[in-house]
C-alpha cells in the first residue's frame, strides 16, 4: 500500500548493489543460487527446538555480506520490514507449548520459547540469505542461471519481461496516484469508482504496451530467448564455493543432535 | 498472506516445490504450444501490471482502511489458466527475492496457494460454470465476487494446512483457521468487488479480451458432470471449514477482527492492529483448549493422531490434489 512506492525504490536499490564488483559478485550465478537453495533446505530441516545449533549457520550470510562489502544496515532494515509474519505466528508458541525443555540454572525455559526463538532465527537465516543472494547477483543473471539449471525458458522469459516492466509500469502507476491525490480533497476521489477507472486506465496502457512490445519483437525476429554477449562459466571457483559451503552446512546438520547439545548445556549450567 | 520459510518443514516445502515445478513445466509447454505467441509479452506486462496496480489503492467506505488488487483472478480471467499460473509464479518469485515475502523454500507453497488455486481450481471449476459463455452484468459480477472470495479462502486454508503439517508452529489447527479464514473473507470480498468492477469495465470496452467464451467454443457450456464435480469440491471444502467453525466458534469477535483489519495485512499500522487484536482474542477466549495445550510438547503430533479435524484436513487436501490431477489431465486429453 503506502509502502509500495518505497519497495519499488528498495527494489532498484537492491538491484544497484548487484552491479558492484567483488569476488562474490563475480561468481557464476548458478553457484550462488544452488548454494542458497541447499542452505535454505538445511535450515528448514532442523528440529523445531533448534536454537543454538542454528547459530553456526549465520557464518554463511555474514561472510558473504563481508566479502561482498554490502551495506549491513540496509539489509537489516529490509529484514525487519518483513519480520511481522514470523513474529505473529511464532508468538503463539510460548502460549501453547509450556513444557520445560531447558533448565538454565534457576531459569526454566519452555519448549514454546525455544521454538519461538528458533522461528525467528530460521526466519533471519533464510530471508537474510535470499536478500544477500539478490544483492550479489543481478536478477537477470539469476534468471539466466535458472534457465541454465533447467527451468523452462518460457518461464525465464516471463521473469525477465516482468522484471523489465515492473519499473516502467510502476512509474506509470506512481504518476497516476500523484495526479489523483493532487486533485482529491478531504478524501473525495479516493473511492472505488475512481479507483476502478484508474485501474482500467492502467490496464489499457499495459495492454497497449504489450502490443507494441510484440510488434517490436516480431520485427527483430525474436526467437523466444535472449542472447547474451558474455556467458559466465561454472569453473573451479564455483565448484569450490558450492561444495565447500554445502559441505559445511551438511556437516553442521549431521553433527548437531539437538538433544546432545541440550544435555551438554544442562551439564554446563 | 504469504507462507514463510520459518514455519515450514522441508517435507511439506519439498512436496509443494515438486507440485509447483511440475506445473511450471506443464504450463510452459502449453504456452509455447499456443498459436498466438503474443501471449508471452502479454504475460510479462500483466505481471508488472499486478505490481503497479498494488500501488494504487482506494478507501473502503465506513472502515477507514484501504484496499487494493491482489490479482490472481483477474489474471486467470484475462490470460486463461496456464498463462495466468506462470505470471503469478513469476510475480511471487520476484516478491520472494526482492521483498523477502515468504522465502525460497516457501515459494512452492505460495505459488500453489496463490497461483495454482485461482488458475487451476477456482477459474475452471467455479468461475467458468458460474459466468457461462455470455453472462449478464449481474451474473458476471457475482461470478467474479464468488471466485475471488473462494480463491482467497482456499489460499488461506492452504497456508493453515501447510503450517500445521510442518509442525514448527504450535498453534492448533482450529484457532489458526479461526483467525485466518475470517480475515481472508474480508480481504476476499474487497478483492472480489475490485475484480468484478475491473472485469466489468474490460467487458464494456474490449469484450474480446475476456477468456469467457473463447476457451470453450464448440462445447455446450453447461455440463452436469463438471458442475457436479465443482459442487462436490466446494462442498467438501466448505464442509471441512464449516465444521471447524461450528465446533469452536465463540462469538462475533472474528467479524470485528475482519472489520478492523479490512484491506490487507502488509502495512505496519494494520499489523499492529492485528497483533493487538489477536492478543485480545487469546485473552477473552477462555474456552480454548489452553490447559491441555500445556501438557505435552509434542502437542501437535499427538493431537494430529487423534483429532478429527486433522484427518479431515488431510482428506480434503488429498482429495483436492488427486481429483484435480485427474480432472486437469482429462480436460487436456479432450
Amino acid at each position: 500500500m503506502a509502502g509500495i512506492e518505497h519497495s519499488l525504490f528498495d527494489l532498484s536499490a537492491l538491484d544497484t548493489l548487484a552491479y558492484q564488483d567483488s569476488p562474490i559478485h563475480r561468481l557464476d550465478a548458478r553457484a550462488k543460487v544452488l548454494t542458497v537453495l541447499v542452505f535454505v533446505v538445511v535450515v528448514a530441516s532442523y528440529d523445531k527446538y533448534a536454537v543454538l545449533v542454528l547459530l553456526p549457520l549465520l557464518v554463511f550470510p555474514v561472510s558473504l555480506l563481508i566479502m561482498a562489502r554490502l551495506p549491513v544496515a540496509f539489509l537489516l532494515k529490509r529484514l525487519a520490514l518483513v519480520a511481522p509474519f514470523a513474529l505473529l505466528v511464532g508468538m503463539f508458541n510460548p502460549l501453547y507449548d509450556q513444557q520445560v525443555q531447558l533448565q538454565l540454572g534457576g531459569l526454566a525455559i519452555s519448549g514454546g520459547w525455544l521454538s519461538f526463538l528458533s522461528i525467528l532465527l530460521r526466519f533471519s537465516l533464510t530471508i537474510g540469505s535470499v536478500l544477500v543472494l539478490i544483492a550479489v547477483t543481478s536478477f537477470p543473471a539469476i534468471c539466466h542461471a535458472l534457465g541454465r539449471l533447467g527451468v523452462p525458458w518460457t518461464f525465464v522469459l516471463q521473469l525477465l519481461f516482468l522484471y523489465r516492466y515492473i519499473f516502467v509500469l510502476g512509474a506509470e502507476a506512481e504518476r497516476m496516484v500523484r495526479a489523483r491525490s493532487l486533485r482529491s480533497f478531504h478524501g473525495r476521489g479516493n473511492g472505488l469508482k475512481i479507483y476502478a477507472a484508474l485501474l482500467t486506465q492502467l490496464l489499457w496502457r499495459t495492454l497497449e504496451r504489450a502490443r507494441r512490445l510484440y510488434r517490436a519483437m516480431l520485427s527483430r525476429c525474436f526467437s523466444g530467448r535472449f542472447r547474451l554477449l558474455s556467458t559466465s562459466r561454472f569453473g573451479r571457483k564455483e565448484l569450490l564455493f558450492v561444495v565447500g559451503w554445502s559441505g559445511y552446512f551438511i556437516l553442521l546438520r549431521l553433527g548437531s543432535d539437538a538433544a546432545a547439545v541440550r544435555s551438554w548445556l544442562e551439564g554446563v549450567f | 498472506m504469504h507462507m514463510a520459510d520459518a514455519l515450514l518443514s522441508p517435507q511439506v516445502g519439498g512436496v509443494l516445490w515438486g507440485v509447483t515445478a511440475g506445473t511450471v513445466a506443464y504450463c510452459s509447454r502449453r504456452v509455447r504450444q499456443l498459436e498466438d505467441d503474443s501471449t508471452v509479452p502479454m504475460m510479462g506486462v500483466m505481471g508488472a501490471f499486478i505490481f503497479a496496480a498494488q500501488m494504487i489503492n482506494f478507501s473502503i467506505p465506513a472502515t477507514g482502511s484501504s484496499g487494493h488488487l491482489g490479482g490472481g483472478m483477474i489474471l486467470a480471467i484475462l490470460l486463461g489458466g496456464p498463462a495466468a499460473f506462470l505470471t503469478i509464479a513469476s510475480v511471487l518469485l520476484v516478491q520472494a527475492l526482492f521483498f523477502a515475502d515468504g522465502g525460497l523454500l516457501a515459494l512452492g507453497c505460495n505459488i500453489f496457494n496463490l497461483g495454482f488455486i485461482p488458475a487451476f481450481i477456482v477459474y475452471p471449476f467455479l468461475f467458468k460454470p458460474l459466468a457461462g459463455a455470455d453472462p449478464s452484468r449481474r451474473r458476471l459480477f457475482l461470478a467474479c465476487l464468488v471466485s475471488a472470495v473462494v480463491a482467497l479462502q482456499l489460499g488461506a486454508l492452504g497456508v493453515v494446512l501447510e503450517t500445521t503439517f510442518s509442525g514448527i508452529s504450535a498453534l492448533p489447527l482450529s484457532s489458526f483457521l479461526l483467525v485466518m479464514q475470517p480475515i481472508h473473507l474480508a480481504i476476499g470480498l474487497v478483492e472480489g468487488v475490485v475484480t468484478a468492477v475491473v472485469v466489468q469495465m474490460i467487458r464494456q470496452q474490449q469484450p474480446g479480451l475476456l477468456q469467457l467464451a473463447t476457451a470453450t467454443p464448440a462445447r455446450p457450456v453447461f455440463s452436469w458432470r463438471r458442475t457436479a464435480l465443482a459442487l462436490l469440491l466446494v462442498s467438501l471444502l466448505v464442509g471441512g471449514i464449516g465444521s471447524w467453525y461450528a465446533s469452536s466458534q465463540p462469538d462475533g469477535l472474528e467479524w470485528s477482527v475482519a472489520k478492523v483489519i479490512g484491506g490487507e495485512l502488509d502495512s505496519t499500522s494494520s499489523l499492529i492492529a492485528t497483533l493487538d487484536n489477536w492478543q485480545q482474542r487469546i485473552a477473552v477466549l477462555p474456552d480454548y483448549d489452553f490447559a491441555s495445550a500445556t501438557a505435552d510438547n509434542s502437542l501437535w503430533s499427538s493431537r494430529f493422531g487423534t483429532s478429527l479435524s486433522g484427518i479431515l484436513g488431510a482428506t480434503v487436501s488429498l482429495t483436492l490434489i488427486v481429483g484435480l490431477g485427474v480432472l486437469v489431465r482429462k480436460r487436456n486429453q479432450r
